[in-house]
């Protein structure tokens, strides 16, 4: 049984095609085409939910994507819930489970529905007014309990099941809606041959002509000619359909945002296909035919389940072959619903018309619709709707031209349509940047000049004859393809008489009833009045303050009327009032598709080097270094991470240890003005340093802070191998790109970034040597031939290496490149012979560790963007002959030559068990007063394995000057004393990295 | 010194039996960046087999593949093995003339994306045109594909495409057109 108030005939339903959904548990019979709205409608369901905030019955208000009430949580399997669906544009599909929101515990039975009785508490602005005191109630009872009330539908509790897809595309002309100016428009365009893309929201498209029952264009039926025009469309090869996609952002340089909705009506969709795609289109050309939108009129109780828009009355009857009632009143204040209401009445529905305006304001259309045997009452009012959960009738009553009220009498209905006349939509034209005019006659803001190369046709501009509207299409699409050709189309004339009307005008008391302006937010009239009074003028403070148009359907069906209605009560012209601004998205859209493929393993580039695998199996734990993963520590048996630290440590003092430095940043310096670049790029000078020789390097930025720091070999007189650190490597080589490109072009040097083709395996130990030596040839490892701080090139196991004899460790150490290819087999080959030396493979933790122990400084741990290298203690490498390099002027700043600043120091708590919190303050004098003066902070601390105690690197105002003195550090509970020492806690003389 | 040098084995960063028809990891291979005043590749106009004297974003294609990706920039790519035997004949050539050639071998990952769907997948994650009119066989170009930089060399109009990226990334980038390939063949 398809519902009983399906109709016999007509509409686009295929009734050759069953489909069942459930909603709140009981299952309903539609035909496929049928969106769960219509379905639901077959089965007289017209309370469907409740409202926000008081928890009103509601029903459908619209049949398309601005519906504001109808939002359901609509259930497709697990993973696969999602709340506040829009009945109206959902389609029906088989299985399909619905369910209404916003009740407890029933829709019939509801709690929060009190809210409605109490509404004389919960004016517009309600909890600002309400809950100002106790103040500390605020955050332990007023919030949670107003979050825990507010919000609509229920987030869904399991990870998306779906996937969600991306897609860029390029073409000449946009169009967007493919009712009659969007197909006009796509027609004219795609003839010249250029690319046309033509996206609509709706799973048919056509627009509003798919409910065009008498409308004739060209001689034809309006729905033959869009089933013409769509299969003239699809066989030109040039033109890309796409329907169920809604064009939701406007940005930049024509680049628009669609969401195409891809498998939600399928009862069967294959699991690989995507819920949605994402479509990034870049048009030179946008044609933006996206209709209109129809207001409600602003009575008491127009909220009421029945009460529908008057062209969405038509739409259902006529494109879905539903009744939203067996006697439906059309209330308006224009033409176009005069359309609805003789559909209506072919349909053989009890129809009745009640026009705002005076019998002689009235167009023919009042003639066409008594002819048809139809009550038309003119120059009536709305005093209220009667009925709960449904509607039951209208309260009318004549009012004079004076605004007098005359007697009321009752309508009886099941249905009502009403028309306060329509809106353009012109929220992508907004979002493009384009400003808008208010067209008084129109009673509208319209598409004024645009800022980008977009052009607005139609209904969307302000449009509304049928004829009109196709012919200013057709030159749009053309215009816009960069032809001139017109067309003119013979269609039926449509009435468009209209008279702007704010509130309906009634006998009753303002302030004692619910006339609606944003069914979404629950706004009403007398909310906006209260909001004026309180002084409110701009829309932006009403909407604000109010509420209204702030709502996921950003007010597609609100915004006039409040508008209006603010301008009406201030008695100013509406356009003083202003607008608000639209802003992406049109409609609300999924984070699925806005996230697309970005999620688990393709959330971000997980970077990995070429040994990561062989310390995964060795049961690393690993840490997130920019986007790299870099072993932390390789914990053996059920040791904790400080004691596997320790150990490693341990080994890397006493034998030797092993590691990963292969993400360490790499920059080829190539070109006979290396050396010159590289003097100008660093505080130390380059000129001198031999061929085969390694220095540490250390760069500022124009500010004279330090940026980088990083060893440095010299590979040949023209050509230098520069390390970064591994989260600086992007920005170093930007950086030295800029000053080269902007600053130095006449310098002749080129820079490649070569991080990834090297593995950088590091030995570190006493014992690195030995345990290297039979490994590499070609290289004379022996302490003479190859010093610290020395490069070679040469072998290792064959595979030629960049050999560098280096240390952040402390230790004898060796850094060896080798091609990135070959870094796990090399890495293997030195393990495989390790054991006999006490190898052990350390990870990063290890090296903080081992280098903190030393005093050795890490970028962005010892530095934060403000520290220079005499702050560090590191001004004895500022080459002082040099004319100039990036950042020498600054360092003669003012303030960073003034005494007293923060300066690199060692700190010991006094209870060497103590492991100081890195960020602790230091102070001088634990028993000052409030604010107590801090000299520093806390920037690493460890265990010391080596020192067998706590040890801390600091931050120190005139820190050197301090060393030996005491200071306290902050504790999580209070303040512990400590002795600031020189930087550097083991071999403070730095003699075993020459063993 | 060889023996030893079997020792080592070569791993790549994806796995090869990985292909599909449509998207193929690609076998090593010898490349290089090389830089030079544009006027140097106007004036010598080919060097080692590569052909420098082409507009920007250009390719000339061949078992040695050179790519303008700038005014100074080429990616050279040729077979592997071939790094010494290049490096010597591009130094003999160039002699004097001040350029930098970089052996990134091993830098970069190239995977093959073919069929009649290809430009659809790189579209998933490449905001650039690839139409042939916008981007004809014979272009190369770097560009974005998702999150990762990529340089993009149009092949032919089977049309195959190569996708080179640096190697930490190619896993993601691997992964990435795998995801997209989903959309056509079910993957």
């Amino acid at each position: 049984m398809a519902g009983r108030n399906r109709l016999p005939r007509g509409g686009r339903v295929d009734r050759s095609k069953s489909v069942s959904i459930a909603f709140n548990g009981r299952t309903l019979a539609g035909f496929a085409g049928d969106t769960v709205a219509s379905l639901l409608i077959a089965h007289d369901i017209h309370f469907v939910g409740r409202s926000f905030k008081y928890h009103r019955p509601r029903g459908f208000l619209s049949h398309g994507s601005d519906e504001p009430n109808a939002l359901l949580s609509v259930d497709r399997g697990p993973g696969k819930i999602d709340p506040n669906n829009r009945a109206t544009v959902a389609e029906a599909r088989e299985g399909l489970v619905t369910h209404s929101q916003n009740h407890w515990p029933s829709l019939d039975f509801d709690v929060g529905a009190i809210n409605d009785v109490l509404s004389p508490v919960f004016v517009a602005g309600f909890y600002y007014k309400t809950f100002m005191w106790p103040r500390r109630f605020w955050d332990s009872v007023y919030e949670p309990k107003i979050r825990a009330a507010a919000g609509l539908g229920r987030a869904p509790t399991e990870p998306d099941a779906d996937r969600y897809a991306n897609r860029h595309a390029h073409c000449d002309v946009l169009v967007v809606g493919a009712g009659p100016a969007g197909l006009a428009a796509a027609l004219a365009a795609s003839e010249t041959g250029k690319r046309i893309f033509l996206a609509d929201e709706q799973a048919e498209m056509g627009g509003t002509l798919l409910h065009d029952r008498t409308s004739m264009i060209d001689g034809k039926p309006a729905q033959d000619w869009v089933a013409e025009a769509l299969a003239e469309l699809r066989a030109r090869g040039n033109v890309t359909l796409l329907p169920r996609t809604t064009a939701f952002g406007y940005y930049n340089h024509n680049h628009i945002a669609l969401a195409e909705r891809i498998t939600d009506h399928l009862a069967d969709a294959p699991a690989h296909m995507p819920r949605e795609r994402l479509w990034q289109i870049r048009a030179a050309e946008v044609v933006l035919a996206t209709g209109a939108h129809e207001r409600p009129l602003v009575f008491a109780d127009n909220d009421r389940p029945g009460i529908l828009l008057a062209e969405s009355v038509r739409a259902f009857i006529n494109r879905y072959a539903v009744a939203p009632g067996r006697r439906i009143v059309f209330v308006t204040n224009g033409a176009s619903a005069y359309a609805a209401a003789l559909d209506a009445a072919d349909a053989g529905l009890d129809v009745t018309l009640v026009d705002i305006r005076p019998e002689g304001d009235c167009g023919p259309e009042l003639a066409a619709l008594r002819a048809k045997g139809v009550t038309a009452l003119t120059g009536h009012t709305v005093l209220a709707a009667t009925g709960t959960r449904r509607v039951t009738g209208l309260a009318v009553a004549p009012v004079s031209p004076e605004g007098k009220i005359g007697a009321r009498k009752i309508l009886a209905a099941d249905c009502v349509g009403m028309s306060g006349g329509w809106t353009p939509s012109v929220h992508l034209f907004s979002q493009s940047r384009g400003k808008l005019r208010f067209d008084p006659a129109l009673d509208a803001f319209v598409p004024d000049q645009p800022v980008q190369a977009t052009r607005s046709a139609g209904a969307a501009n302000g449009r509304y004859d049928l004829s009109e509207i196709l012919a200013e299409g057709f030159a749009a699409g053309s215009a816009a393809a960069g032809d001139s050709a017109t067309r003119t189309f013979a269609a039926t004339p449509t009435p468009t008489g209209f008279l702007p009307v704010r509130a309906l005008p009634t006998d009753a008391d303002p302030a004692r009833i619910k006339a609606f302006i944003d069914f979404q937010n629950d706004v009403t009239a007398k909310d906006i009045h209260l909001a004026v009074r309180e002084g409110f003028e701009s829309v932006e403070h009403v909407k604000r303050y109010t509420t209204t148009g702030m709502a996921t359907d950003q007010g597609k069906s609100s915004n006039m009327n409040a508008l209006g209605l603010v301008a009406g009560i201030l008695d100013k012209p509406l356009p003083t009032v202003g607008t608000t601004t639209f802003r992406p998205p049109y409609t609300p859209v999924t984070f699925g598709t806005l996230i697309g493929p970005s999620r688990d393993a393709l959330f971000d580039p997980a970077r990995k080097t070429p040994i990561h695998g062989w310390a995964e199996e060795q049961g690393a734990r690993f840490e997130d270094v920019g986007l790299w993963k870099r072993a932390w520590y390789f914990p053996r048996g059920d040791e904790d991470m400080r004691e596997a630290v320790a150990r490693e440590c341990a080994a890397v003092r006493e034998h030797v240890g092993i590691f990963d430095a292969s993400t360490l940043g790499k920059i080829e310096v190539v070109g006979p003005d290396a050396a010159e670049f590289m003097n100008r790029i660093y505080v130390n000078g380059w000129l001198k340093l031999e061929p085969g020789r390694c220095r540490y390097g250390l760069m500022l930025k124009e500010d004279g802070y330090i940026l980088d720091d990083g060893v440095v070999a010299r590979l040949a007189p023209d050509r230098f191998h520069v390390t970064t650190t591994t989260g600086g490597a992007p920005r170093v080589l930007a950086h030295m790109e800029d000053y080269l490109q902007t600053e130095w072009p006449e310098l002749e040097v080129f820079l490649t970034s070569t991080t990834e083709q090297f593995a950088v395996i590091a030995v570190q130990g006493p014992k690195a040597r030995d345990l290297i030596a039979p490994l590499v040839t070609g290289i004379d490892l022996a302490n003479d031939a190859f010093p610290h701080m020395a490069v070679r090139t040469g072998f290792i196991c064959g595979v030629p290496t960049r050999l560098f004899r280096v240390s952040f460790t402390g230790e004898l150490g060796f850094e060896i490149n080798v091609p990135a290819d070959y870094g796990r087999a090399i890495w293997e080959a030195i393990f495989a012979r390790g054991a006999a030396f006490g190898l052990t493979p350390y990870g990063t933790e290890a090296m903080h560790v081992l280098r903190a122990e030393r005093g050795f400084v890490i970028i962005g741990q010892e530095t934060d963007g403000t520290v220079t290298p005499d702050d560090l203690g590191l001004g004895g490498m500022i080459a002082r002959t040099k004319p100039d390099f990036v950042g020498k002027r600054s360092l003669a700043r003012p303030d960073l030559v003034a005494p007293g600043r923060k300066q690199l120091v060692g700190i010991l708590a006094d209870d060497p068990t103590l492991l100081l919190d890195e960020g602790a303050q230091i102070v001088a004098d634990r028993d000052q007063p409030i604010p107590i003066h801090a000299l520093g902070h806390v920037t690493s601390s460890y265990w010391s394995p080596a020192c067998d105690r706590s040890i801390a690197l600091a931050l120190v105002e005139s820190g050197r000057a301090r060393i030996g003195s005491e200071v306290f550090v902050t504790t999580p509970s209070s303040f512990t004393k400590a002795t600031v020492t020189a930087p550097s806690f083991f071999d403070a003389e730095g003699k075993r990295v020459h063993a | 010194m060889l023996e030893i040098a079997k020792e080592a084995a070569r791993a790549a960063a994806l796995d090869p039996d990985a292909a599909t028809p449509a998207i193929a990891p690609m076998p090593p291979a010898t490349r290089f960046a090389l830089r030079m005043r544009p006027e140097t590749a106007t004036e010598i106009g080919s060097v080692a087999g590569f052909q420098l004297d082409l507009p920007i974003n250009r390719a000339s294609l061949g078992p040695r593949l050179a790519a303008r990706l700038g005014p100074n920039e080429w990616l050279l790519i040729a077979e592997d093995g071939e790094t010494e035997a290049i490096e010597a004949e591009i130094a003999s050539a160039l002699g004097e003339r001040f350029h930098a050639l970089v052996d990134i071998s091993h830098r970069n990952v190239g995977l093959s994306v073919r069929g009649a769907q290809a430009a659809d997948m790189l579209n998933a994650g490449c905001p650039l045109d690839l139409s042939t009119d916008a981007l004809p066989a014979g272009s190369a170009t770097r560009t974005l594909l998702g999150k990762a930089e990529i340089v993009l060399i149009h092949e032919d109009d089977a049309p195959t495409y190569r996708v080179e990226c640096w190697r930490s990334f190619a896993p993601y980038v691997h992964g990435f057109l795998q995801e997209a390939a989903r959309d056509f063949d079910g993957g």
